[in-house]
């Protein structure tokens, strides 16, 4: 009795599950190809003039300007703040360590419209001219919330007593840091580095709140959709938003597994 | 402090908590020494030794290194170098970079470094393993990498947190030896923390026998097996029978008393005081007594009937019941004649002898 080979209501229910997920995200690229500015069957025929005239749009172009001139300082700062807060959590005892994780850790699951709203008041109150500036500032308590969630993985994975032999070999904290929990935290951080970015780039509700007159993509992608003569255009963008995003987070996944592979290998 | 002492541990406690992890312990070692501290996990035996290498500070107490006080120097600027017990080897270096890892603050020419690391290598036996990664190393091989990386330093002290124990037994016996004849070689200091009862006789000039927190005694391997002080000592150290006694006299050097099923006994009192009329207990080891099937013509004899006996190659253990004494008395023969079972012919009736001196008297606590 071999319940491996079995495919039974199981298997099916993994694959419906599966198909529900993902096909409905793949009418996305399947009518950015498409030959028509109706978005219904049937399909009309194939055709790469809405990737060309995505390009070819200014304000979509500056708009992923503006997604990156957010995305890649927050990923720096809250992949930098994550890491420091991770050690500090991993590496000392001190008072108050859960609920201080905890307060970290609930931008995550607090909705991103009350945390818009609440920016935005506090914004107007202190005078603040909303700007991708204001973008960043909430995308990072975020963004450092999963940083701070892959490095405590990171750094609780690799013996302690690594830093501590090197201390006992003369070195002190930052240079101890440097040759020995850098190197051995780096996948970890490069992970932290290319997801934060995603997130980041992908968020919607903050980047509309706090954007003032400068959007990100996502808010540029859903200011097109009243108008249907753009909406293949975006349908196309959407399609390389998806493509990018997968890559980065596939990488982000294959540089966390390679640095728990290292550990591995390394255990006694 | 002793003029001779090199390591000085003075009243030294370390507090976590409510927990005693470490209390009020002093103790002096001497230059060159192999010291052991052997205990039981949660003894306080690797809290002490984490103290030395400075990852650790005392709650209370000071100590001393080769005269220097250690409470204000941090761990990367003490003359001690550690051997973990994980051994920290660090996998994203090679073999050489993790040996000559110590020595970027020695502003050494390359050439120098090289040397140094090289005859390291010698050292531990592994010449030619220098350009391969860490990872790809074999327990013994990353014991003695790790040996070698706390050497280079030449630090005044080596501490080893039980280095071998991740190690297959025979590796195990192989790497005491080395160990051993390694430390004789270089000259220096080791404190060497362990559990293993066998490994610190094995290696040790001295070693202290920890229990929750503090030290039971201090003495050479020969001393702690042949004179215990107290009954824990006796018991964590090799395999021990206790009897029961009540002192009659205490005169001359000897201790005369009243053991009940044994009958009248004397001996002499070791190092501790006894008083007349006082409970005590008496050990004696397995191998101190004789078993015969006549009765002895003279001397200290009991008669008993043989519960189990196991024969092990080069001895043979025998487990007799004696009446009035709860447990069973181990006692272990030597095999010495090739044609001669003993474990076949000594069953049933059985006679145990021993000499007044292979008893120990302690008290009873």
């Amino acid at each position: 009795m071999s319940t491996k080979n079995k495919f039974g209501a199981l298997g099916v229910f993994a694959v419906s599950y599966l198909a529900f997920v993902y096909i409905p995200v793949l009418f996305l690229p399947l009518f950015s190809f498409n030959d028509s500015i109706y978005v219904a069957f049937p399909l009309k025929g194939f055709t790469m003039q809405w990737y060309y005239e995505a390009f070819q749009s200014d304000g979509l172009m500056s708009s992923l300007k503006n997604s990156f001139k957010v995305g890649v300082p927050v990923a720096i700062l809250s992949t930098a703040l994550g890491t420091l807060a991770a050690k500090a959590v991993t590496r000392y005892r001190m008072p108050g360590k859960a609920p201080v994780m905890s307060f970290i850790m609930t931008p995550l699951v607090v909705p991103g419209i009350i945390v818009g709203v609440a920016l935005l008041i506090i914004a107007n109150m202190i005078g603040v001219t909303l700007s991708l500036f204001t973008i960043a500032i909430a995308h990072v308590p975020m963004c450092a919330a999963f940083s701070m969630w892959i490095m405590i993985s990171r750094l609780e994975g690799f013996d302690k007593s690594m830093e501590e032999a090197s201390f006992d070999l003369g070195e002190g904290a930052w240079m101890t840091f440097w040759r020995v929990t850098f190197p051995l935290i780096l996948p970890g951080i490069i992970a932290s580095l290319l997801l934060t970015f995603t997130i980041s780039f992908d968020e919607f509700i903050l980047a509309s709140f706090l954007g003032g007159s400068e959007p990100t993509l996502p808010v540029y992608m859903w200011s097109q959709l009243r108008f249907p003569n753009t909406l293949p255009r975006v349908l196309a963008l959407g399609a390389m938003i998806l493509v990018v995003s997968f890559v980065l987070v596939y990488f982000a996944e294959w540089f966390r597994r390679r640095g728990t592979q290292i550990k591995t290998s390394s255990g006694v | 402090m002793q003029d001779d002492s090199f390591i000085s541990i003075r009243d030294v406690s370390k507090h976590f908590g409510d927990v005693h992890a470490v209390d009020q312990v002093s103790i002096d070692i001497a230059k060159g020494e192999f010291f052991s501290l052997l205990g039981p996990s949660g003894c306080g035996k690797t809290t002490l030794l984490r103290m030395l290498a400075g990852f650790e500070f005392p709650t209370f107490g000071e100590i001393f290194i080769d005269g220097q006080p250690m409470s204000s120097v941090a761990a990367n600027h003490r003359p001690v170098n550690m051997v973990f017990q994980s051994y920290a080897i660090f996998p994203h270096l090679s073999v050489s970079q993790n040996i000559g890892y110590g020595l970027r603050n020695d502003k050494l020419s390359k050439a120098e470094m090289e040397f140094k690391v090289d005859e390291m290598l010698e050292l531990i036996k592994l010449q030619g393993y220098g350009d391969r990664q860490s990872t790809q190393l074999s327990g013994g091989e990353r014991q003695r990498v790790a040996l070698a990386r706390a050497l280079i330093k030449r630090p005044k002290v080596l501490l080893l947190d039980e280095p071998l124990g991740a190690l297959d037994k025979q590796l195990r016996e192989q790497m005491q030896l080395e160990l051993r004849a390694l430390q004789r070689s270089v000259g220096i200091t080791f404190v060497f923390v362990t559990h293993d009862q066998e490994e610190a006789l094995t290696m040790s000039d001295r070693i202290a026998v920890m229990s929750e927190g503090k030290y039971l005694q201090i003495d050479t391997p020969n001393q702690l097996y042949e004179a215990p002080q107290n009954r824990k000592v006796a018991d964590f150290i090799g395999t021990v029978n206790f009897f029961n006694a009540r002192t009659e006299s205490v005169a001359g050097g000897k201790v005369s008393m009243d053991a009940g099923p044994l009958g009248k006994l004397s001996a002499a009192p070791g190092k501790l005081e006894f008083s007349e009329g006082q409970n005590v207990l008496i050990a004696i080891r397995p191998e101190k007594f004789s078993i015969s099937i006549e009765k002895p013509a003279s001397g200290n004899a009991i008669e008993g009937t043989t519960d189990a006996a196991a024969y092990l190659g080069d001895r043979s253990h025998f487990y007799v019941r004696v009446n009035g004494v709860d447990k069973p008395v181990a006692v272990s023969a030597q095999n010495m004649d090739r044609t001669h079972d003993v474990t076949q012919t000594h069953q049933g009736q059985v006679w145990l002898s021993w000499e007044d001196d292979a008893m120990v008297i302690l008290h009873e606590d």
